[in-house]
């Protein structure tokens, strides 16, 4: 047996690159995979986008006007699953795939095949989770999944066709994520640039290192439970049904066992990126590296130990109850240490308000507002009055749309120069920002006070007194909703051109990816760059 | 380019990066036919177990190309030593994904026995409830019952579970007196080694379909015997299901041993699949304990 010393060291390297199509089908470099990740991210975005503001439209009058609740249940199901599966976390992959490697001094990812399937997985769990609706449409099953993201039993048992396309696309999905979170591990830990400790390591790395970590630890429970739930629904086992000694609350358990991991496996990697946009755009060097690193490690830990908070209501006993709500409120720690840290960084900077600047500082007041009303709805006591009510419904999207989109909005407005090697457009950009904040609070701040008032969510009729909020939420959500097509626009117009950019696009930048030119070579640091 | 044939172990590192490779779109579309089967099969359309089939032909076909290529690359010493920990961690944190999946039932069946079934007994002497009389007098095993329950007998954990701990113990064994022969050059015991892990688990395999058989003529036990059959099939379902696969992969490591590949230096793939047959072992011994015996 003997290794032949003619290793095809260099095959990677062009000359039989195809072209076209089969380039995007068969790529191995993270820059391609990155940026289909991001552009599969921006499509779901709006496919996403458009069905809640059918169901907002539905919801702009009490009564039902549009659509029969059994579709604005399907909506709303698809809605969430195609945004957290389709559109957030692809791009925290798509970002973790372009920046990673360049940041750490990496050749590439460290299984660039694997890499690839990561991202071709993507669109057949897509495809499954929206393809009941088209085979309603031919008179195939009842439409998509119509029982809310979270799938409960027994609704989930007894639900129709759409809910098998909802299990094998969640196991798609979870399959995609696996694969990408090994990919990162095995990247960060073995393929930094010499003299990289992981105390050097650039911040966003270490909150996506977390991240893949929480990913390997939940996304396999998810998959678990949603077998058990394809099992009671088509093979005859009794694990959610009573009758025959099972619990439908052990759903909600493994479900929320993934599921509140699954919140900070959104924004994680979000704030990771969040201390370099503010010291770049401070010219100040991140402030508290290591206490930030401290608190992701402390909030990955804790994820997993809090989920019942989600399920207070569902009949726990007293010593859970409150175990859960002094373990969550516990979370509010390091959260509050990351927010300081974000602070402290701009405090006495020589500040500039540049576009993902703004969405910087617009992510950290909003997600500050959902830090504080999940305190609110962590209380056991509180939670009995808000639990399902549209308090929960804004809670939510201030955290994940202001803190999961507008903190990838910051992150490709920010890196979008590194990309394609040009500028944004500034102007675009600004009006983007005030129209997205703007609008975002006026489609999400009544819902906090339709919820302390007790609109349940998940309905699509409503009593008289909620009339008003609910026209100017749905008002709100057509602005925010028609103003990321000025996103879109400006992230095509920086593709096609615009002002050149350099390789450190902004002033205050600093870290590996910007010694690179912009956009950086297709394969970048095939030598590994020396760190002081 | 800078790198040097003779510097393949040390000296500034060059990092293999594959070609751009169909392989993973053709896997991605082979899965979607196969779910799409699937989802079609179990609601009773008829196109779906011709879609499973071209599913799993597609994935097959893949795999074995792609692992073929792999061992080819490796063969051709693409792979030095920088590569090889890449496998490695990531072998790794494959397999705590793998325990996190067991750790899924593992949790269910806990959840049963300690809070779902205890707390549907309470009910009966608090509210004489009579909806599940059957559940009286049965703390676990026990079948719920209900409407759709049947009595059964459970699984006993002296006869053939124990056994088959035994069984895969030995395995555990073997395969590491293979890796011991692997290090010493020892190709002999090595494949002998390896024959004798592999003829283990295909004898493990045979008991369960057997033990399976017994549960279902004899002892009235199934998938839908209440929480007890299914947390008792599905933990030991997928078990085996994962058995097999390590069965699969020993085989071919096995046939690449007899074909020379691996020496004592360079054997990831060996060792990978070891701790993947050693991952096997650990599961079964937490079923053993849990499922069969306590």
């Amino acid at each position: 047996m003997s290794y032949a010393p003619t290793a095809p060291h260099d095959t990677q390297h062009d000359g039989h690159t195809p072209s076209g199509l089969l380039r995007w089908l068969t790529t191995t470099n993270h820059k391609d995979i990155g940026t289909m990740y991001l552009l599969f991210s921006l499509l779901m975005f709006f496919v996403g986008g458009a069905m809640i503001l059918a169901v907002r439209a539905e919801l702009f009058q009490p009564g039902l006007q549009l659509m029969q609740p059994e579709f604005f249940n399907q909506l709303i199901g698809v809605h969430a699953l195609v945004m957290i599966f389709a559109a957030l976390m692809p791009a925290a992959t798509g970002f973790a795939n372009w920046q990673i490697p360049l940041m750490i001094g990496a050749p590439d990812m460290a299984l660039p095949r694997i890499n690839n399937l990561g991202f071709w997985l993507l669109p057949p769990a897509a495809l499954l989770l929206t393809l009941p609706f088209l085979l309603a449409v031919f008179g195939v099953g009842d439409g998509a999944v119509a029982t809310g993201w979270t799938l409960y039993a027994p609704l989930s048992v007894q639900g129709g066709l759409g809910v098998d396309f909802a299990i094998l696309a969640l196991h798609i999905f979870g399959i995609s994520s696996i694969l990408g979170s090994i990919n990162i591990i095995v990247t960060i830990f073995n393929l930094r640039a010499p003299g990289m400790t992981m105390m050097k390591l650039p911040i966003f790395c270490w909150g996506w290192l977390i991240t893949a970590f929480m990913l390997i630890a939940t996304i396999p429970v998810l998959a678990g439970a949603i077998t058990m739930l394809l099992t009671d629904r088509h093979f005859g086992t009794h694990f959610f049904n009573a009758g025959g000694g099972g619990d439908p609350i052990l759903f909600q358990h493994l479900f929320w066992f993934f599921g509140h991991p699954e919140v900070y496996i959104l924004l994680l990697p979000l704030w990771g990126l969040m201390p370099h946009v503010l010291a770049t755009f401070s010219r100040k060097p991140i402030y508290g590296y290591k206490a930030q690193v401290y608190a992701f490690i402390a909030i990955g830990v804790l994820s997993v130990i809090v989920w019942a908070h989600h399920i207070f209501t569902a009949g726990l006993p007293v010593p859970a109850l409150l175990y859960f709500m002094y373990s969550t409120m516990a979370i509010s720690v390091p959260l509050a240490v990351l927010f300081f840290c974000w602070i402290a960084t701009m405090w006495r900077g020589a500040m500039s308000f540049e576009t993902p600047m703004l969405f910087a500082q617009g992510f950290i007041v909003l997600f500050g507002v959902a830090g504080l009303t999940g305190l609110v709805l962590a209380d056991v006591a509180a939670d009995a009055q808000y639990h399902h009510s549209y308090f929960v419904v804004a809670h939510f999207h201030y955290a994940l749309f202001a803190g999961g989109i507008m903190g990838v909005m910051t992150g490709v407005y920010y890196w979008l120069p590194k990309w394609t090697g040009h500028m944004i457009d500034e102007r675009l950009g600004k009006l983007h920002f005030w129209l997205t904040i703007v609008s975002f609070n006026l489609a999400f701040m009544p819902q906090f006070f339709v919820g302390l008032a007790g609109m349940p969510r998940r309905i699509p009729d409503y009593a008289l007194q909620f009339a008003e909020f609910n026209a100017i939420s749905t008002v709100g959500a057509f602005i925010l909703g028609f103003s990321q097509l000025l996103f879109a626009y400006n992230v095509w117009k920086c593709m096609r051109g615009g002002e050149k950019a350099a390789g450190r696009a902004w002033e205050g930048a600093d870290g590996l990816e910007w010694e690179l030119a912009s956009p950086p070579p297709h394969h970048s640091w095939e030598t590994p760059p020396a760190i002081r | 380019m800078a790198q040097t044939h003779a510097a393949s172990h040390a000296g500034p590192a060059h990092y293999y990066v594959p070609r751009p490779s169909i392989y993973p779109f053709v896997l991605a579309g082979g899965l979607f036919l196969l779910a799409c089967g699937f989802i079609l099969q179990v609601n009773g359309f008829a196109p779906g177990p011709w879609l499973m089939a071209g599913g799993v032909g597609v994935v097959l076909f893949v795999l074995h190309r792609w692992f073929g290529k792999v061992i080819h690359e490796s063969q051709s010493g693409a792979y030095r030593e920088w590569e090889d920990k890449s496998f490695r961690y990531g072998m790794i944190w494959f397999i705590v994904s793998e325990v996190a999946f067991f750790a899924a039932f593992f949790g269910a069946l806990f959840y049963v026995r300690n809070i779902s079934v205890p707390d549907l007994l309470s009910m009966l002497p608090r509210h004489e409830m009579t909806l599940y009389p059957e559940f009286k007098d049965l703390l676990w095993p026990q079948s719920g019952a209900g409407p759709k329950g049947a009595a059964f007998t459970p699984m006993g954990a002296w006869g053939i579970p124990a056994l088959n701990t035994a069984l895969l113990l030995s395995s555990g064994a073997t395969v590491t007196w293979a890796h011991w022969a692997m290090l010493k050059n020892d190709r002999r015991q090595l494949n002998l080694g390896l024959f004798l892990t592999i003829a283990l688990g295909v004898v493990f395999l045979a008991f369960q379909v057997y033990e399976y058989r017994h549960a279902y003529t004899d002892l009235g036990l199934t998938l839908g015997a209440g929480v007890y059959g299914a947390t008792f099939f599905m933990l030991t379902g997928f078990h085996g299901f994962h058995v097999t696969l390590g069965v699969i992969m020993l085989a071919v490591i096995y046939g690449r041993c007899l074909k020379g590949h691996f020496d004592a230096d360079r054997h990831f793939a060996f060792e990978g699949v070891a701790w993947y047959w050693h991952f096997v072992d650990v599961v079964w011994l937490g079923l053993f304990i849990f499922v069969y015996w306590l």
